[in-house]
């Protein structure tokens, strides 16, 4: 325990080198050249991506509990404390984002005004993001969870498309609403640790503790916020606009990474604080999730706009990963959980194809396309590629992780397992129809002399579609780690678990243990 | 044979009003030397006021060791560290509004002021008073002398606007002093004592329950209206924006946490057997002033009118965690007026700077491009309007936890939830000025020049101040628990 605290400061490191490089780029001012300050971010989330492997590295995965778990006393007066650590969720969250940061900064070269502050914006973004997923204190998680609104605000009405202000604001009213009730929660919780803190511990303590309908409606606090960001149907009408009007950076990571703090915010808050709730509500929650993934697809179909179709593709997707958690089998959590992983990957890979494109032809329209695959092979080739991996083709990372839910699910219940499989198929129909509508057919005659995928532009995408195909072959890289943590949420909240058993092993099962004891 | 009546005379220890005897005494120095000198130098007057803040504030801080008696003078004025902490705020804001003042007068378009300086000092000898006042006549007393003062400055430069708001200021706050004036005697009625300690002891006892309630009532309009606190806000908008903006940035700053020290004295020990029928009553005014203050702020096309509600609101706000009586409301409350001061001397000291002269340059269409042609002011305005907002991490969102926390604490999350949804349609506004910075063109008229001169410490402190306070809260979280047991 000694070494441990001596030794592992990787967590705060990850966290806060971008901000330190943030920093260098903002101070840098104008003596700082627009190619430096893409260079230094670069760099900087490379470092930070370098550091996050050694994490991996360190992480054990057959322990069911939060490692590198750090903790410091910070504003004692109101119970906030510094406390981070990684378990077999979020560890894959943290890579996943310190992994599309270096690939999106260099997607980001073509941007041309305000460089500086845009990678700033990036990098506050990313300490943000992984602050997130690393905060094992509430209070702190919220602050990072608003935090991180201000940098995306930024990225879309500084750098995005025509309407890219009212999509800001959207953006950002909609999901500080949903915190509103988060907040209330938390502080709620809060009230009741007597005294003990905002640690995760400590709530999960005093949520084990709560009467049957104050958790419940603790739940819905708590989900309205992860619901807003996820996001679930009916709450998702800011996503299209922002998705829409974001730069390609931003789209890749908002798609990407910021609504995985949705949907890891329903696993570790929702599934662990609140089982009784979780279960009671798990009708309500999977019902929404079904109706977000066939919309989401069926407003897939219909869309001109190339962006937008891909936003819709995400609502659905993200469907697929909330019913997966809210089935509660051990199959559709681990698959979820995964599928957040993936739908990062390969929607984050969409996004890049499709602002690669559109800086070529200058239109989202699909009408205005048409027989590009003649004239950029390489460029379609990888769209092509992506298309099947997001539509869950077997070979590519998609497929695993919707099998496992659809499976998980159809235990549980026929209808719901039966409705998920159609958006499969509906999901197949859009990115193979929308591809058809970009790559074939007659080529327009301002396209023809369009380039290929240049150097840049190779390096950005070779490693995320390598990463869709070795998740593909071997997807028990990462369903390993996944499968512990996985267990821990079915034992917490699953139909046989009782509150009570799993209070009695909290030291070993929910992994708390290692926090109370370091000092 | 007439018996010989010993009347008991008060001991004199003078000791605890020095720091109001200071304030009174320079400003009477800069009087003189506006009355005496043939051409007085705006210099001077600031360093006399500056004088006058230091001498005050190393004369209350030595009262922070205090060993003698609770209360001093006959029960007339309070020893108590709460006291100290409350001085000690008001004068920094006093110091940073004697700065901005200076800065705004030395600008072109606005003649010099002697009065200024000894006027503000004159407010700020008000305030340091009545947050120490263990004597509801104290209190009273401390309030005229604040409101006057308050007036004549609101109404300073003689513009139009300007002299509208003085009057509106000066009716309305007179009818609030009536109001403040009979809870007065009402709680005299009831108890037989304006003091507020005995007051306390009396009311445990029992009591004329009606009567102090009756009192509690009338008080409440009385604060009500100097907190700026809804439905008691209708002077503020027009003031706020009538008034110097320097005297706004003080204003805005001093006066609330001067009226709410008083508040807290007020309810949470000499009415404090009567929590459970405050609670309600703040509650109320919380959720009003939360509500409306946001809600209008959307509205507004005058930046200083938008700060405005939003004080309201943040009035709401402080209300919200008052709702816990005792320690744990006190603390909340308190750490929410030093962050408030910073981030509301900032953002008014910021519209002063981007003004240029006078009170020209307003409208929130003014602020279009600012980002790009002055950074350094939008992104100030951009710090102090997130901190307003509350968003992390800065001291707004470190001081809104505390007061939800306080009020949910006492079991008030209602009004907690209806503070943070408030808080949302707040974050609009805040949002709106961040977009026509940042996300508008410029208009096309040249940029004026915008001397910075003392305003550019003062803005850097705030910032610094709102930035570590949100970081760092636990720099000032011991004095602060340290303030927030009121002795009496």
């Amino acid at each position: 325990m000694v070494r441990d605290a001596a030794v592992n400061k990787l967590l705060t490191l990850t966290t806060f080198i971008p901000t330190i490089g943030a920093v260098m780029v903002l101070v840098g001012g104008r003596g700082l050249k627009d190619d430096a300050a893409r260079w230094l971010a670069l760099g900087v989330s490379l470092v930070t991506f370098v550091i996050s492997l050694i994490v991996l590295g360190r992480f054990d995965p057959d322990l069911q509990r939060f490692q590198l778990v750090e903790q410091a006393r910070w504003v004692e007066s109101v119970g906030l404390t510094y406390t981070v650590g990684v378990d077999g969720i979020s560890i894959w969250l943290l890579l996943l984002t310190t992994f599309l940061f270096p690939v999106s900064i260099l997607a980001s070269w073509t941007v041309v005004s305000d460089v500086r502050r845009f990678m700033a914006a990036m990098l506050f973004l990313e300490t943000a993001v992984i602050g997130t997923f690393v905060a094992l204190d509430l209070l702190l998680f919220f602050l990072f969870f608003e935090a991180l609104l201000v940098p995306m605000y930024l990225l879309i009405g500084g750098w995005g498309g025509r309407r890219r202000v009212y999509a800001a604001v959207k953006f950002f009213l909609f999901t500080m609403a949903g915190s509103a009730f988060l907040l209330v929660a938390i502080l709620f919780l809060y009230s009741r640790t007597g005294g003990a803190g905002f640690r995760y511990d400590a709530m999960l303590q005093a949520a084990s503790s709560l009467p049957v309908v104050t958790a419940r409606w603790l739940f819905l606090a708590f989900f309205v916020a992860f619901a807003v960001k996820v996001p679930l149907v009916p709450l998702h009408t800011w996503l299209p606009d922002a998705h829409t009007e974001a730069p390609t950076a931003g789209s890749v990571l908002l798609a990407g990474v910021l609504l995985k703090v949705g949907t890891y915010g329903l696993v570790r808050f929702n599934l662990m604080f609140f089982p009784e709730a979780s279960r009671y509500f798990t009708t309500f929650v999977s019902v929404l999730a079904v109706i977000g993934i066939v919309y989401g697809a069926v407003n897939a179909l219909v869309q001109s706009d190339v962006k937008r179709l891909v936003a819709y593709s995400s609502v659905s997707h993200l469907g697929f990963v909330v019913l997966g958690l809210f089935a509660l089998t051990q199959q559709s959590v681990t698959g979820g959980i995964l599928q957040m992983v993936n739908h990062g990957l390969a929607t984050g890979a969409l996004f890049l194809l499709v602002g690669m494109v559109y800086e070529r032809t200058h239109t989202r329209e699909l009408d205005r396309m048409g027989g590009l695959a003649a004239v950029m092979p390489w460029l379609m080739g990888a769209f092509l590629f992506t298309a099947f991996a997001s539509a869950g083709l077997p070979g590519l990372n998609g497929f695993v992780g919707e099998f496992l839910v659809i499976v998980g699910t159809f235990a549980v219940s026929h209808w719901f397992g039966a409705l998920a499989a159609t958006a499969v198929v509906l999901a197949a129909i859009y990115l193979l129809w929308s591809y058809e509508r970009i790559a074939h057919g007659p080529v327009r005659e301002e396209h023809r002399m369009l380039p290929d995928l240049s150097l840049r532009e190779a390096i950005v995408l070779a490693p995320v579609l390598a990463l869709l195909l070795v998740f593909g072959v071997a997807p028990r890289l990462v369903t390993g780690g996944i499968e512990p943590a996985a267990r821990a949420v079915i034992q917490r909240v699953g139909p046989t678990g009782h509150i009570s058993d799993v209070a009695a092993r909290d030291d070993n099962s929910i992994g708390v243990g290692p926090i109370a004891s370091v000092p | 044979m007439i018996a010989q009546v010993a009347f008991p005379t008060p001991a004199l220890d003078i000791e605890p009003i020095l720091p109001e005897l200071a304030l009174i005494g320079f400003a009477i120095v800069g009087l003189l030397y506006e009355a005496f000198s043939r051409r007085s130098e705006p210099i001077v007057h600031l360093v006399v006021g500056l004088l006058g803040v230091a001498a005050s504030g190393v004369t209350a801080l030595r009262l922070w060791g205090w060993d003698g008696p609770s209360t001093v003078l006959g029960g007339a004025i309070s020893t108590d560290r709460f006291g100290v902490l409350a001085r000690i705020l008001i004068l920094s804001a006093a110091a940073l509004g004697l700065l901005l003042g200076h800065q705004y007068f030395r600008r072109s378009g606005d003649e010099p002021r002697g009065e200024f300086t000894p006027l503000l000092l004159f407010a700020t000898s008000g305030m340091t008073m009545i947050v120490s006042a263990a004597d509801l006549i104290v209190v009273f007393l401390a309030l005229e002398i604040l409101s006057l003062s308050l007036y004549v400055l609101t109404g300073l430069t003689g513009r139009r606007a300007a002299n509208e708001a003085a009057m509106k200021y000066f009716l309305l706050g007179a009818f609030s002093s009536a109001f403040f004036l009979y809870g007065i005697a009402m709680a005299y009625g009831a108890t037989g004592t304006t003091k507020i300690a005995a007051l306390a002891t009396s009311l445990t006892g029992g009591g004329e329950r009606a009567l102090a309630l009756l009192a509690l009532g009338l008080l409440a309009v009385g604060f009500g209206f100097k907190v700026s606190a809804a439905p008691f806000h209708m002077w503020t908008p027009d003031v706020y924006e009538g008034a110097p903006t320097a005297v706004t940035a003080y204003m805005s700053a001093a006066t609330k946490i001067a009226a709410f020290a008083a508040l807290i004295r007020v309810l949470d020990v000499a009415f404090q057997a009567l929590a459970w029928d405050w609670g309600p009553v703040i509650w109320g005014l919380a959720a009003i002033s939360v509500v409306l203050g946001s809600v209008l702020a959307i509205a507004q096309t005058n930046v200083k009118r938008m700060l405005a509600y939003s004080s309201i609101a943040h009035a709401g706000f402080i209300l919200t965690g008052l709702t816990a009586p005792g320690a744990v409301g006190i603390r909340a409350a308190l750490f929410y007026l030093v962050a408030y001061s910073a981030m509301t001397l900032g953002a008014f000291g910021t519209v002063m700077l981007v003004s240029s002269r006078g009170e020209d340059r307003e409208r929130l269409d003014d602020y279009a491009g600012l980002g790009r042609t002055d950074p350094v002011a939008a992104g100030l305005m951009t710090l102090f309007l997130l901190s307003l907002a509350g968003i992390p991490p800065t001291a707004g969102f470190i001081a809104k936890v505390n007061v939800f926390s306080a009020a949910i604490g006492a079991g008030y999350w209602g009004l907690a939830l209806v503070g943070v949804l408030a808080s949302v349609a707040a974050a609009f506004f805040y949002l709106r000025v961040i977009v026509l910075m940042y996300m508008q063109e410029p208009a096309d008229e040249p940029v004026p020049d915008r001397p910075v001169g003392l305003a550019g410490p003062v803005l850097a402190l705030a910032a610094v101040a709102t930035v570590a306070l949100g970081v760092f809260p636990g720099l000032i979280v011991e004095v602060i628990r340290e303030a927030s047991v009121l002795t009496w």
